[in-house]
């Protein structure tokens, strides 16, 4: 068996059922191999749309994504969405092809160090320099990415690699992982922990991404309906468990929900989740919280204390936390007493709720509450970056684990549409719902043939302002609105765009329409593109100006004619 | 204040980078580097000498521990320890300096290890005050060239 192969073998073996990547010329090997077997490859337009849709696959699925490239630039355009999955903690396999071992480090045509290029931005890498290293290279590439907090990983494999035999009949020399147990701490902490949460007169669960990424939502539902601890979430940790529940209060952050915002400002008690207390969430870390007790649960070591102190940190993977902690609260018959608490967030709910305001102008939170009406809460959500990231995340309530999926930490434009077409892959048979914008898609509008050439059930909503709305919005904010470089003169025409792909393109100018185009959208088998024309100078509120308190958020409240903070 | 962590590394290629790469992105201070095999050829160790608090010496060998090739890291500073460094110096040395210079190096306890016609090498191993003893004594007569490893360190057998 030779060393294209095996790869190919490997990957079956591992129960992955689609590889997405781009072909080139350090890798024509493998791919004649690949192309002669029956596992399942998706041609992209463009390498980064290969690793984002691998991304967009992971995430739905929870098992690693796996995307070929080429060496030179196949390998770096990766890098954005290497990069994207660290940030976000996505499991993935890279195969980058390089250029032959006696070809390398003489500037060879299409050699690049790929591996001294990703070596910050991923989670490890390997290079196989001999052919007998590829089955246990491979082996530990793919535990180093599932295992403890996931991550990307890169597998840079010369040319001449594909072609050398790998002879499987001996059992291959295993990489030894020689790191010692590592102390959680856990035993010694649950007494503590019980006692600081059931203590508290305002506690509140703080969940993240990593609640997603350990399968714990189960675990988490029952700890929420034991407690009565009201929750937040990240960015990340959106559809942790349903969000359609009375106690959970959305996302945190400087976007955040109004009342959300305001609880995590005033809780006495944080039992934080798999959470990293990114400064998206907390301003500045020093003047965050200072009077609430932190407790912080995460399976890497390394995220305790790195931004913010906690005061009770645990090393465990939080499903494995919520059970051992509620079968010791079960045992005590531990008591909480949230009554007041929870009637002090209603009140805040009250007060302060999203909203927006209705008018002859499309507005983008419109869009997005019709299509959750219409979708339901169990649909995939993917989106792309910028003010309709937010407004899904403020608007669409998620009702499932993976089921939404943003770039939260690299905050990448353009993951969108790849990262969609990956989740219909990952889900076959639903509807996947996509939110970008007109910058955003542009990066990597090409993904559109991607898409028409499978027949995914994309259903693309750009929210069209013709500008970078995001940036526009701060540059109105805090920069006297000198609109610099924000303004996308010389858009396509999207319809024709689509049209000229061969998907079927629908276009929403008027309020009044939208129920119905959505509901075409929805209803029309395979891609939709569908164009909503809306109001340029529309803003994402609240918003919380960069380094201030999660509390002091400007917004437009019922009642007041003028953008506001909360006092 | 200084620390001096003892980091055992599969002994591979690329783990350096990872290591020095590592601490350049996260924005520690290095004050030393020293690499080698170990008793166990599989196995390298790596001495560093960090500048920090309790928190960012905390956070770097966390952050050390996430790598997939490092299996363990010790912080040795608080421990009994034998600290060592290597210096090799060219000092400048006519005829009527070198009487001189010889004794310096035996009250110092290190040896000369080259005589050319108009300098002498030195060779001192010791800890950092040593080191930093023997350069200043020696710096009159004109040092030539220097060059120095950085901290490697073990800690005692129980007594």
């Amino acid at each position: 068996m030779n060393g294209a192969e095996y790869l190919v073998k490997f990957f079956q073996d591992k129960g992955v059922d689609v590889i997405f990547g781009y072909p080139g010329g350090s890798v024509i090997f493998l791919y004649d191999v690949l192309g002669k077997s029956t596992l399942k490859h998706v041609l992209t337009r463009h390498e980064q749309g290969a690793v984002h849709a691998a991304d967009g696959y992971a995430r739905v699925t929870g098992k690693p994504g796996v995307c070929f490239a080429t060496s030179g630039p196949g390998a770096t355009n990766l890098v954005t969405g290497l990069a994207n999955a660290y940030l976000d903690s996505v499991p993935l396999i890279a195969i980058t092809g390089q250029v032959a071992l006696n070809c390398i480090g003489r500037d060879s045509f299409q050699e690049a160090d790929i591996i001294g290029i990703t070596m910050p931005i991923i989670k490890h890498s390997y290079m196989v320099k001999e052919i007998e290293q590829l089955p246990a290279i491979m082996e530990e590439a793919w535990n180093v990415a599932v295992s403890g907090r996931p991550g990307p990983v890169v597998v840079d494999i010369p040319k001449d690699m594909f072609m050398g035999t790998v002879d499987i009949s001996v059992p291959h020399k295993r990489i030894v992982t020689r790191k010692g147990p590592q102390k959680n701490g856990l035993e010694e902490q649950l007494p503590k922990i019980i006692e600081a949460l059931s203590r508290a007169e305002r506690p509140l669960i703080f969940a993240g991404g990593g609640i997603i990424s350990g399968q714990a939502g189960e675990e988490l539902r029952k700890f929420v309906d034991y407690t009565h601890i009201p929750m937040v979430t990240s960015l990340m940790g959106k559809g942790a468990i349903p969000e359609t529940r009375e106690d959970v209060l959305g996302m945190v952050g400087m976007h955040g929900k109004p009342a959300a915002n305001l609880a995590l400002s005033a809780c006495d008690v944080m039992l934080a989740l798999g959470v990293r207390f990114s400064d998206r969430v907390t301003g500045d870390p020093k003047k965050f919280l200072p009077d609430t007790a932190i407790i912080h649960v995460d399976i890497d070591a390394a995220e305790l204390s790195k931004n913010v102190i906690a005061e009770i940190p645990v090393v465990c993977d939080a499903g494995k936390f919520l059970n051992k902690i509620l079968e010791k609260m079960k045992e005590k018959k531990t008591k909480f007493h949230v009554q007041g608490w929870l009637e002090q967030i209603k009140e805040w709910q009250r007060k302060y709720p999203l909203s927006y305001e209705k008018g002859a102008c499309l507005k983008p939170q419109q869009v997005i509450e019709e299509v959750a009406r219409q979708a339901g809460d169990k649909a995939v959500v993917v989106t792309d970056v910028g003010q309709h990231q937010m407004f899904a995340a403020q608007y669409y309530p998620i009702g499932g684990v993976r089921n939404f999926l943003t770039s939260g930490g690299l905050g990448t434009m353009g993951f969108g549409l790849p990262a969609a077409i990956g989740a219909a892959f990952g889900r076959p048979g639903e509807n996947v719902l996509l939110f970008t914008g007109d910058g955003g898609i542009q990066m990597n509008i090409q993904e559109l043939a991607t898409a028409v050439k499978n027949r995914l059930p994309v259903k693309i909503f750009l929210l069209n302002n013709v500008c970078l709305g995001m940036v526009r919005q701060w540059q109105e904010l805090f920069f006297a609105g000198n609109y610099a470089h924000t303004l996308l003169e010389g858009n396509p025409d999207f319809m024709k765009l689509a049209d000229a792909y061969g998907m079927k393109a629908l276009k929403i100018t008027d309020p009044k329409e939208v129920a119905a185009m959505v509901s075409q959208a929805l209803s029309e088998p395979g891609p939709v593109f569908v164009e909503c024309v809306i109001d340029q100078g529309e803003n994402v509120f609240p918003i919380v100006p960069p380094g201030g308190k999660p509390s002091e958020m400007l917004g437009r409240w019922p009642g007041e004619a003028h953008i506001s903070r909360i006092s | 204040m200084k620390h001096t962590l003892a980091v055992l590394v599969e002994n591979q290629p690329g783990v350096l980078s990872h290591v020095a790469g590592l601490f350049a992105r996260r924005g520690y201070n290095i004050e030393s580097l020293a690499v080698g095999e170990t008793e166990d050829s599989s196995i390298s160790r790596i001495t560093l000498v960090v500048e920090g608090d309790e928190k960012v010496i905390e956070q770097v060998s966390k952050q050390l521990n996430k790598q997939v090739e490092v299996i363990k890291v010790n912080d040795i500073t608080n421990d009994e320890i034998v600290v060592r460094q290597l210096l090799l110096l060219k000092v400048a040395a006519d005829l009527a300096a070198r009487q001189e210079i010889m004794q310096i190096v035996e009250i110092f306890r290190c040896r000369i290890v080259d005589i050319g016609k108009r300098s002498l090498i030195v060779e001192a191993t010791g800890d950092e005050e040593k080191i930093q003893a023997i350069i200043k004594s020696l710096r009159p007569f004109g040092i030539q060239e220097l060059v120095r490893t950085g901290n490697v360190a073990m800690v005692r057998g129980v007594k």
